[in-house]
Formats: C-alpha cells, structure tokens, sequence
C-alpha cells in the first residue's frame, strides 16, 4: 500500500521501522529529540524539536533517550564514538544538522571511517550513516547552504547517498542502515516538504542504481539531488520546443551508476549535467568526465554543465536566487547543445 | 559607583539599542519580512556591553551567529546591521553575510561566525599577532555555553595558554545549547572550571549585570595589556528568545523563564542607577533610540538589493 508522504515523514518512517526491528540501531546528534536537561522537571521540553527540521521527531517517544540520544555540540566527538560502537555491534545513524558542520568531525571520516577496514586488512567494517542537510534557497547563509556532496564523494571507502524523492529518501535511508560500510546520507533542507507515493511497508533500494524520472531521446539531463526536480521543469519547457529530455537521477553518488547515465547517452547523443555545487571539481565534472572517457564516440555535441558558480553561498535573496541553477540555465545549455551542432 | 554619569548614559543606550533592535528582528521574522535564521540577543545584554565598551580601537573580537548585540554595543551603524538582515546592499557586509554573519573589521569587529566555537581560535590567533607585532592590545572570542564540546574551544584555549595570547574568552551561559540544557551538555563544575586544566585564570559573574562583567572584563583586559596572557570570564545569562525566531521554545520551564525575566539586565541597570541617574534621562535615551531603530529598518527596507553581478564579486582579493 502507498499513500502520499513528504521526505521528513518518510525518513522518519524508515528510521522507526528499522529501530522496531533492530535493536543495534540508535540514533545520535545534536538536538534530534531536543530539551534534555529540563525533561525531568518540566516534561513538555522532551522531543521539542526532532532535530532544527523535525525528521527525527516522535522516535524519543517510543524508543527512549537511550536509542535517541542528544549529544553535546561535538561532532568529532560523536561521529567518531558511532564508529568506535558500530566496531563493537551497534548500527548508529547519526545526524550532523547541517552539512557545513561537517568540517568540525571531517578527520574522523576521512581517515578512520573511510579507511578502517581496507587498512586494517579487511577485518572489520564500519556499518554507520551519517544523515546530514544539504542545499541554498533557505537564506541560510554561506555556513549553513552548502552541498558538498564532492567531498565525500572523492573518499574510497564511504558510500554517497543522495535521494530527491520521498520514496527513494526511505527504501535509501533503510539500505543505509543495513549497509556494511559507512554511508553519508544526503537531505536537502528545500526538499523535506516534496511529497509523493511511499510503500508503507518496510523496502530497500539497492545503492548503484540511477532512477530514470523521465524518458526521452533528444538529450540526457542528469540532476543531482534537488536538480532532479529543476531539471524535470526545464524538461517541459524542452518538450514544447520539440526536445525530449531524459532526466536521471543516480540518488547514490558513491557508487555511481555509470551504465544508465552511458546508456542514456548513447541513445540521445548529448549530455547536460545540473549540480547545485560549485562547478570545480564536482560531481557534474566527474559525470562529465566519465561520459567523456566511456561514451566520447556517443555524443553529438559538447556535454554542458550547470552548477552554481564558483562562489560561497550568498545570504542576500536575489544574489542566492542566481547562485542556484535554474531551469531557464538548464533550458540555455540544451539550446546551446542544439545551436553547436548546427554552427 | 565610580562610573560618571556620561558612561552610564553610554551604557545605558548600548543596551536599550540592542533591545529595541532585537524586538524589532523579532516581529521582522514574524512578518516573514527577512528570511532565515535570525538569532536574536535578548537578555544578554550586560554581557556584550560589560565587554565591548571597555575595548579600545584596536581591540579586535570574534562574534557568533547570535551578534546583533556584539556589532550594536560597538556602535556599528544601525543603518549597516539592519540592512544585512535583509540582505540589502547597505548592509555591514553588502547582504552576502546576512544576520548571522554581521561583521564590521574597520570597528574591530572580526565577525560573526556561524559554526560554533569557530571564531575562538582566530580570536586567539588575533592575540598572537598583538604579541608578535608588540602592541599592547587584546582580544575577545565571544561564545555560548553548547561551544565548550567543540575541539575548537579546547584547541584555541591551548594554543593562547602556550603563547601566552592576551585573548579575553567570554562565555555568555545562556543555559542551553540550542534546545539542550546545560544541566545535561556539561559534566564539569562549570565552564569556568574547565579554564584550569589550561592555567587560564576564570571568572564566573552575573550576566546579567553589567557592572560585574564589566569589572571582570577591566582584570581580563588589564592582565592581557600587562603580558599575562588569556583570561576567561563565564557570564551567567539568559536569552529571551528562542535559538532563533520562530524557535517555539518548549524546552524552557516557564518558571525558570519568568525568574530569568525578573534579572532583566535593563531592569538590573535602572535599579543599580536608582539615585544616581535621573529616570527622565534613561528614558530620553530610550526615546531616542526607539526612533533611531525605526529609521534604521525603515531606511534597510528602502534600501536596494545588491547587482546580481555582486554574486561573483569577492571571492579573491583583487592582485595587480
């Protein structure tokens, strides 16, 4: 049975049913009940937040402080102790509130989680998630709107996750907490609120499996995360102009699947890739860059890349509206495709 | 009382302008006439003005997301601060910073950094300069009570106890860490306890007046000057407001807010000046800056939105 679901909801969906079912599975961040320390005197402050965008909301009530743990403001502290428990048996999800705060505990993901088990020979995994928040257009400033996903993304060892939809937020988020290695789970904070049709039951989706969200032979639009859903736009603008894009979404961006995205190209000859990140050393190079190695021969013009240009984040509305790709940037770049090839 | 009447009137206005500005953000928010995180600093204002009037010129400090009251008790422009939480042009940082990254380096103040504990150790590393270059100035790395958990904190402690750094870190013990209490994020004594270990030389005082901190802060500043080194003081404070506006807060017992709003540090203020200051005048100044604060947010809402070009501006410093 499936019903319609936002993102925050699904997650929170996935996160208790899996906790129902394991008890190895505990989740830990920074306010994600929210009021410890004033519960006991005034009960109303337990659970007041459900982490700053509510996903984890209502699991204290069921689970407990033991299961739903707030910690202090440490990450390194808590996603480094995730590690240490998920060595000895636990299957911590933690969540980092927003992705830029990630800077504070990169080394225990970069050197311990990411290498444990190759530098160690093999003999032990690291089965944690990390959940963190993606994305600009909250005007929320240039420490709290970025992506990243390049960060993680360039790391052996750590898988990437990335979901658009609600759907693939919940059967993603349960393959990452079943998932042997450590996962970096991927929300984007304008996305929580998108709605569409979730299973209830309990499902998985396998890491390494693009989802193609439309088809069509003239042009492949790849999205990353929230760009699906600009790129879906961009697509309808197309499609009255007589081109049919096919849009995909990866959702795993670590490991990638690189066969659709190939294979879609070598059915439409051109290539459009929109990342919200900066365009240096990006997932929409890296896509490029693999097209480019493994399907040359397949395109019919150059691949155009839409990202955000190379500057932080802006606070001030119209400037972060023009940082953020559009569809009308995306509609740009097919035309130009289309322009090259007849020059 | 040793402070002169013109100090106190100073004093005095620092204050009541950040009120009145805060009050404002707030109902800015709940117009939803500015978008994003708006961390007012209600209730903390003995901390910032016990501080930030004591600096000389060339006293730098570092501020949180929570900064209004830093940039107003250093009489930075009205004008400049309320046009950058709209993101106007105008604004402190021509809107590319927004409210939680007001800054104003001409005044001294570093800025408003939005990762918790992250402006410690470039506090830090101003006072290493200070040293380096032989000036006799200080520094302050403002923080909130949740930033003690941050490698950052321990690691600026460490690095200014090591060089000596005259850097002033001030707490302002709001008594939450977002929604979390301190009774459950901090295990030692206080945060003044965890100075020690660093052999850095504590105070706590009452935050919410600003005379104690202000007396705290004239030792802190007298031993940096002197070549002693770091100081800490632990301000025990209380924010009105949520952890920003439109936090429904619901982790705070109403006893314990109502007893906190009795401290009030501009009711605290008016009952230490209780004889020594005509009330006619406090309440001039107020009249004062409530006009003050009007025209600013008037002048931030007429004020025009930067050039789109401004977007890639600033990302590297200009070379020849």
């Amino acid at each position: 049975m499936t019903r319609m679901l936002n993102i925050k909801d699904a997650l929170n969906e996935a996160l208790r049913q899996e906790m129902e079912v394991d008890d190895r599975v505990l989740l830990m961040g920074e306010d994600i009940a929210g009021g410890a320390g004033r519960d006991d005197v005034h009960p109303e402050a337990a659970d007041c937040w459900g982490g700053v965008f509510g996903v984890t909301k209502g699991l204290l009530g069921q689970f407990g402080r033991t299961r739903v743990v707030d910690t202090a403001i440490a990450e390194t502290g808590f996603v480094g102790a995730a590690i240490g428990a998920s060595l000895v048996g636990l299957r911590p999800v933690v969540e980092i509130m927003f992705v830029d705060f990630i800077g504070t505990s990169y080394d225990q993901i970069l050197n311990h989680a990411a290498k444990l088990r190759y530098l160690y020979g093999g003999k032990v995994s690291v089965p944690i998630v990390i959940r963190t928040v993606t994305g600009a257009g909250f005007r929320a400033g240039a420490e709290h709107s970025q992506t990243l996903y390049s960060l993680y993304t360039h790391i052996p060892g750590v898988k990437v996750v990335a979901p658009s939809t609600a759907a693939d937020a919940k059967g993603l988020l349960l393959s990452a907490i079943r998932d042997p290695d450590p996962v970096i789970f991927m929300e984007h904070k304008r996305l929580y609120l998108f709605e569409d049709d979730v299973p209830e039951e309990p499902y998985t989706i396998p890491f390494g499996v693009a989802r193609v969200a439309r088809e069509g032979g003239d042009v492949t639009i790849v999205g990353v995360q929230k760009m699906v859903h600009t790129a879906l736009e961009a697509a309808e603008t197309l499609s009255e102009r007589g081109i049919e894009a096919e849009v995909i979404d990866p959702r795993t961006y670590s490991p990638l699947d690189e066969d659709t995205i190939i294979g879609s190209v070598e059915k439409t000859g051109r290539l459009v890739i929109v990342d919200e990140s900066h365009p240096r050393c990006s997932l929409a190079t890296d896509i490029s860059a693999i097209v480019a190695d493994k399907a040359f021969g397949a395109l019919r013009s150059p691949i155009r890349m839409v990202t955000a240009p190379h500057t932080p984040v802006p606070f001030s509305p119209p400037l972060e509206d023009a940082y953020i790709p559009s569809p009308e940037k995306i509609v740009d770049a097919v035309t130009s495709q289309y322009d090259m090839a007849t020059a | 009382m040793t402070l002169g009447t013109e100090t106190l009137v100073d004093l005095w206005a620092r204050m009541v302008r950040i009120r009145h500005f805060e009050d404002r953000v707030a109902i800015v928010a709940e117009n939803r006439e500015a978008a994003g995180f708006l961390h007012t600093y209600s209730g903390q204002e003995a901390v910032a003005c016990g501080v930030i009037p004591l600096l000389r010129e060339d006293d730098w400090f570092t501020s949180t997301y929570r900064n209004h009251g830093h940039a107003i008790a250093r009489n930075i422009s009205l004008d400049g601060i309320a046009a950058e939480v709209y993101g106007k042009a105008t604004g402190v940082c021509r809107g590319k910073g927004g409210s939680m990254h007001v800054a104003d380096q001409d005044e001294g103040m570093i800025g408003g950094m939005g990762i918790v504990a992250g402006g410690l150790p470039i506090a830090a590393g101003a006072a290493f300069a200070y040293r380096y270059l032989d000036r006799d100035s200080v520094s302050v790395g403002f923080f909130g009570d949740g930033a003690v958990h941050q490698g950052a904190w321990h690691e600026a402690l460490d690095f200014a106890a090591l060089f000596d750094c005259p850097v002033i870190f001030v707490c302002e013990n709001n008594l939450y860490a977002e929604t979390t209490n301190i009774d459950y994020h901090l295990n030692a004594e206080s945060i003044t306890a965890m100075a020690a270990p660093y052999g850095i030389p504590a105070v706590q005082v009452d935050g919410m007046d600003v005379f104690a901190v202000r007396d705290a802060m004239e030792d802190a500043i007298d031993r940096g000057r002197s070549g002693g080194g770091p100081s800490l003081i632990e301000a025990m404070t209380y924010r009105f407001g949520g952890q920003y506006e439109g936090d429904e807060q619901g982790y705070k017992p109403p006893k314990e807010a109502a007893w906190w709003r009795e401290q009030d540090p501009l009711l605290r203020f008016r009952q230490t000046v209780d004889g020594l200051l005509d009330p006619e005048v406090l309440d001039a100044v107020e009249a004062d800056v409530v006009a003050e604060v009007a025209a600013a947010f008037d002048a931030a809402l007429a004020a025009p939105w930067p050039d789109v070009s401004e977007l890639m501006t600033d990302v590297y410093t200009p070379t020849a």
